[in-house]
């Protein structure tokens, strides 16, 4: 029943896919964070600079971005980010798009956090001598870290889902790979019941674990 | 702000009908300047983004090679040009539209082989083509196609000539899939990629627009045949109709004429005109 | 200007604000201008490559009717699965499971599913199984992504909507001897929908970026893909991706700008009490500008 899988690497197209979710999602929680930091600092020109990067960057298609990182940044800019062939430049090229546009997501979902911290942890914390970036790092970050897995764990699913875009510039992940097997298989059903699974098999576990976790470290008020 | 469940149904099964009503209405009709004779009307399936071979004009018309061959072909079908409707046929979607009828006929730099003679029919050919190298118009380190192995090609999703030059002549030569061929111009142009490969009718159009003028080159190599035809749906009696315009338009000088003036300001030195039914 | 994050800046704290501000300009600076320098090396910035765009041709046969396209395929997929998405939002809180359980299963399966995947399958589906023309196919096969995809979105949005309602709301209407049906359509539905106009709007913008994956994997004349054929006829690769680029941004900023007005509106109508009451300013810290997590916003993220 499944022999129109011989041939095609199944398990290669997703872990193509899962290299690139982590590797996106750990560039995207820096950057991410670093943007939050920014939009509620002291400097209002940093501020200004996160508040039109995340409003620019969460109003442009992801699919204008990935294919933008090749006939620009590749193409036109002659960025390689160190790659030495083709396949693995627009991998990384592909983990950069993602990770710039998830990135506006997670600031985001920190700043909400960050708005659930009680006012007086802040107060408390200005009141005896901490500055603006201990206060951030030592008592509200730590905190509102704490009251965002949840959303943050959408973010992550929404990130892996979201990698199929690459397929765009012909990174071979697993959407990519769909539309080579239903373009010369018949078992069309089939195959797309195949890469539904996977995805949930992927998606499935990380809200179930990040909404445990979340649960676990939430903290009590 | 009052919004109720039955109003904002009726509203949205209301704009829905509306929508799918349209939608079947609408498609490229609005090419055809509704005369109202209703002496029919012929529909031709050509590429839009090809400079020199099919291409949709600023204005909205359409000029090239194979757009000039479909008004001939379609006049001495009995149709006008005014009856001539024009739809997008992407490299992809050629046999799948001749099967479904949505175009009576096909020119679209088509080649004959024998893959697609098991889904469609095949008037003429009307062109021979061959494969060939674009490269910079400064660059001399390729004069044949192995010299490609230490090179990188760019591609066109879903066309096999890159991969054919790779199979055949340079197998370490780096591949690049780009989404049309002004994207690989580009590429080609900033030296992210040394050639760009597709039939040299096809390159000479783009090699001839105004923007890449002295920029690029053929490479004048004859990596295959490339036997233009013009598809129809299989078991059509349009063949044999579309065979005798096609001999008519070259022994009446036309075809001499549309391809004088379509390469002529490319400097493409085009093969004469094959005879019918006769491949190379 | 002061927050609760710092202490209005003395003296020496603005001299050193103004230093980062001065340091982080100087990169920005930097970088946009090795950007643009860029740009010019390659012949990017020359004019003939813009011309275009100031012309009415590049607009009329390319850029407009793509837009049209985008906007047509975001409108057909919202109309169709708000009231998709209603229904199983409404049949996941039923009270018999044969109806709860088969909902919820079906939602947050094409919930998991990435929306290209959807999209590729009913692509492929339409041209082996109907007969819709090659020209309709990949509008049909993006709206029939979209749909299916954001109607179980809309479902939780609903659900989560019609849950965050006072339990009082449905004690009442229990009360005063109202059927299910009419207690839903009633009393809770109206409620909720207008709690949730500014989560479906926000959604709207996802569609409106979903729209550009059918573009580039199969065809869809949509505004990223007519770009394709511009530039075929104008030898402006960059240039039209810079267009194109910016039209998306402000067509989208136009949207969640619309969802933010209805969302002050709709809390300022709710001032007393009521289903938004806990996202009110409630001793958290509240920065410049932040806007309160709302029931659906999580969901926004979900599309490219």
């Amino acid at each position: 029943m499944f022999d129109f899988l011989e041939g095609y690497d199944l398990l290669g197209a997703f872990w193509v896919t899962l290299q690139l979710t982590l590797l996106s999602a750990l560039f995207s929680l820096v950057w991410g964070t670093v943007l939050a930091g920014m939009r509620v600092g002291p400097v209002p020109l940093m501020r200004g600079f996160a508040t039109a990067y995340v409003n620019i960057v969460r109003n442009t298609p992801l699919t204008v971005i990935i294919v933008f990182t090749a006939l620009g940044l590749a193409d036109v800019y002659g960025v390689t980010l160190g790659a030495g062939d083709f396949d693995s430049q627009y991998f990384r090229l592909a983990v950069f798009g993602l990770s710039a546009y998830t990135a506006a997501f997670v600031c985001e979902a920190l700043r909400s956090g960050i708005n659930t911290v009680p006012l007086g942890q802040a107060e408390a914390a200005r009141a005896i001598g901490l500055s603006f970036t201990q206060v951030l790092t030592l008592i509200v970050l730590p905190q509102a870290f704490r009251s965002v897995v949840g959303p943050l764990a959408n973010v992550l699913i929404a990130l892996t889902k979201n990698t199929t875009v690459a397929a765009a510039i012909g990174v071979a992940e697993a959407a990519l790979l769909m539309k080579e097997m239903i373009e010369n298989e018949a078992q069309l059903v089939l195959i797309a019941a195949v890469f539904a699974f996977g995805f949930v098999v992927l998606t499935m576990p990380t809200g179930l674990l990040l909404g445990w976790v979340g649960k676990r470290v939430a903290v009590k008020r | 702000m009052k919004f109720r469940k039955a109003s904002a149904a009726a509203a949205a099964a209301a704009a829905l009908a509306l929508t799918v009503t349209a939608c079947g209405g609408d498609g490229s009709t609005d090419d055809s300047a509704g005369d109202g004779s209703g002496t029919g009307k012929i529909t031709v399936g050509i590429k839009f983004d090809q400079p020199g071979i099919g291409l949709k004009e600023p204005d909205g018309s359409f000029s090239g090679m194979d757009v000039e061959v479909a008004k001939y072909v379609a006049g001495e079908l009995g149709y006008d040009e005014k009856s001539i409707t024009f739809k997008e046929t992407k490299s992809a979607d050629r046999e799948t539209a001749l099967q479904n009828g949505d175009v009576d006929f096909i020119i679209a730099s088509y080649s004959i082989n024998d893959e697609r003679k098991q889904k469609v029919d095949f008037a003429g050919p009307y062109f021979l083509a061959h494969q060939d190298l674009l490269v910079r118009a400064d660059d001399t380190s390729i004069s044949e196609a192995t010299d490609l192995n230490t090179k990188n090609l760019c591609s066109v999703t879903g066309s096999t000539s890159a991969q054919n030059v790779k199979n055949d002549f340079a197998k370490d030569a780096g591949l690049v899939n780009r989404g049309g061929y002004s994207e690989c111009l580009g590429a080609l142009q900033n030296k992210v990629v040394d050639a760009l490969t597709t039939d040299d009718s096809i390159l000479a159009g783009y090699a001839a627009q105004d923007q890449y003028k002295g920029k690029f080159k053929l490479a004048g190599l004859n990596l295959s045949n490339e036997n233009y035809g013009i598809g129809v749906k299989k078991g059509s009696d349009l063949t044999a109709k579309i065979n005798e315009a096609l001999e008519k338009m070259v022994s009446d000088g036309s075809w001499q004429k549309v391809m004088d003036e379509t390469f002529g300001p490319a400097g493409y030195e085009f093969e004469p005109a094959p005879k019918i039914g006769e491949l190379k | 200007m002061s927050s609760v994050l710092y202490d209005t800046p003395g003296p020496k704290a603005r001299v050193r604000n103004i230093a980062y501000t001065v340091v982080f300009l100087a990169l920005l600076i930097a970088g946009l201008w090795w950007a643009i320098a860029q740009l010019a090396e390659k012949g990017q910035l020359e004019w003939a490559l813009w011309e275009p765009f100031t012309r009415l041709p590049a607009w009329e046969t390319y850029l407009l009717p793509g837009l049209a396209n985008t906007l047509k395929a975001a409108a057909l997929s919202m109309v169709i699965a708000l009231p998709l998405g209603a229904l199983f939002g409404i049949a996941r809180l039923s009270d018999h499971a044969w109806i709860r359980v088969p909902a919820g299963a079906v939602v947050e399966f094409f919930r998991a599913i990435p929306v290209l995947i959807l999209m590729l399958f009913a692509f492929q589906f339409y041209a082996m199984n109907t007969g819709i023309s090659s020209e309709q196919r990949p509008l049909y096969a993006v709206v029939t992504g979209l749909v299916l995809y954001n109607a179980s979105v809309l479902a939780e949005i609903v659900r989560a909507g019609i849950l965050s309602l006072p339990t009082g709301q449905t004690e009442a209407s229990k009360a005063i001897g109202l059927r299910k049906g009419q207690m839903m359509t009633l009393v809770l539905l109206p409620q909720a929908v207008t709690a949730m106009l500014p989560a479906i709007v926000s959604q709207l913008v996802v569609i409106v970026k979903d729209t550009a994956l059918g573009g580039v994997m199969f065809g869809f004349t949509e505004l990223l893909n007519s770009r394709q054929t511009l530039a075929a006829n104008y030898a402006n690769v960059i240039p039209s991706f810079l267009v194109v680029a910016v039209i998306f941004v402000l067509l989208n900023f136009l949207l969640t700008s619309c969802a933010s007005w209805l969302e002050r509106r709709v809390r300022r109508g709710k001032k007393s009490s009521g289903p938004l009451a806990p996202t009110e300013p409630g001793g958290g810290l509240q920065t410049a500008g932040a806007v309160p997590a709302r029931g659906g916003n999580s969901e926004t993220v979900s599309g490219p």
